[in-house]
């Protein structure tokens, strides 16, 4: 047994209880009386601006009226009728910065209807009971290939489903669930959540999930664009930036994403090593996630360093505080020049930042600070554009998912405009569902 | 799954509510716009005679009594009839039923006691193709001052009279829509029935003064430094308009005479309890005025699970069925025996139900030095009132006691025969107990 002291990167930090304990819910489930109080404090806003605030357009006031009236499966319906990933979103989406600021109650009372955790209550309602509450249309005898099992391509495969298309999803991935299976942090999706979601919209029928086939290997659009009426891509950004520094190859230095990757699919957490000292290069979600989760594994001291200021930094506040609340120390204004070590990572050399004429620059004043483990999260890129016209580093999508190929669609990370959310990513690959529909049937 | 289609003296409509005379229903863009949202009917705005219409006040006309968090728990209103030109309502409601044919259109009318007045908007009406007419005798204030709304409803024989009229002179259904300011309501029932009335519907408002302006010194809403009594309804008024709703359904008189439920109806639940105890359809106004058109879409979809979770698969399935059950007091079990039930889990320690019990009912429950509060079950009556003080729903149950145990408050043995106050010894004019 090792404890939090124990230099190097290693496993077993912490006993198996105190593990469990860390990696529960970050945010326990509603009981029916603290649904039915927080029900209780919706207004029932007209055209409310929580549900012009969600991606999705989740009828918000509605499914909280239907909880009040003792109906959490009939508010589950008006949830999923938007947004099929509803319970991973009640789990994930940064509420705070999306329905729950934009609530009338934050503005009166600074204090927002708990809109995430209603609507984590209504949907654990109507899954639990196992049920699923759509019939799929009449079959339409069209055939669509969705590439990517994540939240755009199972939200977009759901949805042609329900309209009577035949769906093939193909992931590269041994398993179907995209980030929700492999990045979101642990204590989000807890129980095995992401894989039981992905059953249960499976359930519908209609979707047949082909893992461990990746596009641009033995699959290739021309192929099964010839193959399908139509393509969805939904292939997330598989990439990740590289920090191109002095020592970035030293052990112990690494991705975040694989790190969480790691984690999630540990089948036992105190195998996984964590280092003493964590310092965590990046300022989104990715970092925090990183930093929170060696925390909770029993590393003893970890940094977020960001190279902005906090203003800049696009991990929310609330999730800025998650971190802070779990001990670790929040950097800002500092940027890496180099991992020391011999060998393996010792210390990360951090340089000052300022910002003159709107750019970034170093003020020529290092520190050190000890650091067996190092993680790169400072982005993730695309790997993956199929040929397709690219904006910026993306797919160029139009606002209901068309690339510049006819027949292929593409939404979620992949794709340009969107904020790399869950939600963002069910709504893109609804839409172009719809547009998907539209086209096939000649309804355009 | 469950059919919302209701069929209210073969006035068809995609469910069963309707949208109550009053302001939701006012014109044409108000009733467009509540189909869209979904309701199944309306009931328009109550029209006069033709003629200059009736003028409102033009200072505050609505007055509220609220819950915590500001939630609207009664509405009372001193709004008079539709303040536009009859014309201008006729061909408004033609275009509207004309443009939805699938749901319902009923005209609510008051004009004058004079059978000419009837005989000459009647043919107006049924030029409109709406589906029928209510007789609005319930409106309590300003109008009733004039002789009409509840001057007439207060008076079976009038009711009779104008009743018969609208059935002579008008050829679809004819509702009459009774007023709540009476003691007996089988008696306007009776009247409506007796004069060939289709349906009833109840309740129209109460006569209220929401509140005293302790600044002004006059009722609130005030006017000018004056105030008047309005009508009453929402949420509040709930329990007693379904108690009226019952007696009609099981007075022998007027038993089996369709209803349109109205009062308080606010969800799904409200409305299933008023057609349980018989109504063919219900009508809301407070709930629209609350919370807009678009409540009626939880009203659809909790009736709809509910029905679903139930087995029913229409409307009729279980209408009335709750009128057997409703009984006079003296047939209830007398040896039903319960006690109420703390659930310490649930127990947030507040001491509502000790205080409530302490100081008002039967000291039967303890409390301890650490703050665990539980049931004395020899001294409980099983009175309920700590049930519904707590603040935990489902905290504290009642328990039904198996016979053959005792109750250690009478030191009698349960048992699991009926027997009521007809029977019981302590009963003056008792019958020999069998
Ligand atoms: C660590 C981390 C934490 C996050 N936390 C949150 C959070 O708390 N809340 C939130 O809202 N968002 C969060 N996000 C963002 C969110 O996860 C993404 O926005 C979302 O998953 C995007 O969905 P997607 O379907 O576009 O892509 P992905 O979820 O990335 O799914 C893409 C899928 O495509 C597959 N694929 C890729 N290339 C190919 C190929 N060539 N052929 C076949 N299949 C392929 C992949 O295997 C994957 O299954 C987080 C992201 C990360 C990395
Ligand atoms: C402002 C207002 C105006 C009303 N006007 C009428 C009317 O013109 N005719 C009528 O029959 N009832 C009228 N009513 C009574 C309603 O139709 C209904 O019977 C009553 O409000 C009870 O239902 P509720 O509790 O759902 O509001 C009015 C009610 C209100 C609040
Ligand atoms: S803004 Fe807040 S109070 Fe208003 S409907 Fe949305 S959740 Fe309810
Ligand atoms: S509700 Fe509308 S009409 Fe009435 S007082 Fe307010 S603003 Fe005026
Ligand atoms: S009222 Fe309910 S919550 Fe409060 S002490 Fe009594 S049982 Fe407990």
């Amino acid at each position: 047994m090792n404890s939090q002291f124990t230099p190097g990167v290693v496993p077993k930090r912490l006993s198996t209880e105190d593990l469990s304990h860390n990696f529960d819910d970050l945010h326990a489930p509603l009981v029916v009386h603290e649904a039915a109080v927080a029900a209780d404090r919706c207004y029932f806003c007209h055209d409310a601006p929580c549900v012009t605030a969600c991606p999705t357009d989740i009828d918000i006031p509605l499914f909280i009226r239907q909880i009040s009236t003792g109906t959490p499966e009939a508010a589950a319906k008006t949830i999923f009728d938007m947004n099929i990933l509803g319970g991973m979103c009640a789990r994930v989406c940064p509420t705070e910065e999306l329905c729950e600021e934009a609530c009338v109650r934050e503005l009166a009372e600074g204090k927002p209807v708990e809109i995430g955790r209603l609507q984590r209550f209504a949907t654990d309602t109507l899954m639990k009971s196992g049920v699923h509450p759509f019939n799929r249309a009449d079959p339409t005898g069209k055939r669509v290939a969705v590439v990517g099992a994540g939240p755009a391509g199972l939200s977009c495969a759901h949805r042609l489903a329900l309209l009577g298309h035949d769906v093939t999803v193909y992931d590269a991935r041994p398993k179907a669930g995209g980030l929700n299976e492999f990045g979101i942090a642990a204590y989000k999706s807890t129980d095995d959540f992401a894989a039981r979601e992905v059953d249960w919209l499976m359930s519908i029928g209609g979707i047949t999930i082909e893992t461990g086939k990746a596009l641009g290997d033995a699959l290739n659009l021309d192929a099964i664009s010839a193959d399908f009426d139509a393509v969805f891509l939904g292939v997330g950004l598989g990439g990740v930036n590289a920090m191109g520094i002095a020592g970035d190859d030293l052990d112990g230095v690494s991705d975040a994403v694989s790190f969480i990757e790691d984690l999630r699919q540990a089948s036992d957490l105190s195998a996984l090593p964590v280092g003493r000292n964590v310092v965590v290069i990046g300022g989104g979600m990715t970092a925090v996630d990183a930093a929170v989760q060696s925390k909770l594994l029993g590393a003893e001291q970890v940094t977020i360093a960001y190279r902005r200021g906090r203003e800049a930094m696009s991990a929310s506040r609330y999730e800025q505080d998650l971190a802070a609340s779990h001990g670790v120390k929040l950097m800002f204004n500092v940027k890496p020049n180099a991992v020391h070590g011999n060998g393996a990572a010792a210390e990360v050399e951090l340089e000052y930042t300022q910002i003159i004429d709107g750019k970034l620059s170093g003020t020529g004043e290092n520190m050190r600070i000890a650091a067996d483990q190092v993680f790169r999260a400072i982005g993730q890129t695309l790997t993956m554009d199929g040929g397709l016209a690219l904006e910026g580093r993306k797919i160029a999508v139009t606002d209901t998912g068309r690339t510049s190929r006819d027949g292929v669609w593409a939404g979620g990370d992949c794709s340009s405009g969107g904020n790399d959310l869950t939600v963002t990513a069910v709504a893109e690959g609804r839409d172009a569902a719809m547009d998907i529909h539209a086209t096939l049937t000649g309804d355009v | 799954m469950a059919d919302l289609t209701t069929e209210f003296l073969g006035i068809k409509s995609p469910n069963p509510f309707w949208l109550a005379s009053a302001p939701p229903t006012d014109k044409e863009y108000n009733v467009r716009r509540a189909f869209e949202a979904g309701w199944g009917g309306v009931v328009w705005k109550t029209l006069g005679s033709e003629g200059p219409p009736v003028v409102n006040v033009n200072g505050p006309r609505y007055g509220v009594v609220h819950g915590a968090d500001r939630r609207v728990l009664g509405l009372n209103n001193i709004e008079l009839i539709t303040d536009r030109d009859l014309f201008v309502n006729l061909e408004e409601i033609k275009r509207v039923k004309a443009d939805y044919p699938d749901r319902a259109i009923i005209v609510s009318l008051m004009v004058p006691c004079e059978e000419d007045a009837w005989k000459a908007i009647l043919p107006l009406v049924e030029e409109t193709g709406a589906d029928g007419i209510e007789l609005n005798f319930g409106c309590p204030h300003g109008m009733a001052e004039r002789g009409m709304g509840a001057a007439v409803g207060q008076v079976p024989e009038y009711i009779e009279m104008v009743t018969r009229w609208c059935k002579q002179y008008y050829s679809k259904p004819v509702i009459v829509k009774l007023t709540p300011n009476i003691t007996d309501i089988c008696q306007p029932a009776a009247a409506a029935m007796r004069g060939g009335a289709d349906a009833v519907s109840l309740i129209n408002t109460i006569n209220s003064i929401i509140s005293v302006d302790l600044d002004q010194m006059a009722p609130a809403p005030t006017i000018g430094g004056k105030g008047t009594h309005g009508g009453y309804c929402g949420p509040a008024v709930k329990p007693i308009a379904m108690n009226m709703v019952a007696e009609i359904a099981r007075s022998p008189e007027t038993a089996g005479l369709p209803m349109s439920g109205i009062g308080g109806i606010t969800t799904w639940r409200d409305a299933a309890e008023y057609i349980a105890l018989g109504c063919g359809n219900v009508q809301v106004c407070t709930a629209a005025m609350t919370y807009g058109f678009k409540v009626v879409q939880e009203m659809i979809s909790g009736l709809e699970q509910w029905m679903d979770e139930k087995g029913h698969t229409s409307i009729d399935d279980f209408m009335g069925s709750a009128i057997p059950n409703v009984v006079d007091w003296q047939h209830l079990d007398l040896n039903y025996i319960a006690k109420a039930s703390i659930n310490q889990d649930d127990c947030i320690s507040c001491g509502r139900c000790y205080a409530a019990c302490e100081d008002t009912s039967h000291q039967a429950i303890a409390m301890t030095a650490d703050r665990k509060f539980s049931v004395i079950d020899a001294e409980c009556v099983a009175c309920n009132l700590c049930v519904e003080v707590c603040p935990v729903e489902n905290c504290i149950t009642m328990v039904e006691q198996q016979p053959g145990t005792t109750d250690p408050r009478t030191g009698n043995v349960v048992v699991d025969t009926y027997a009521n106050w007809t029977t019981h010894p302590n009963n003056p004019s008792a019958t020999a107990a069998e």
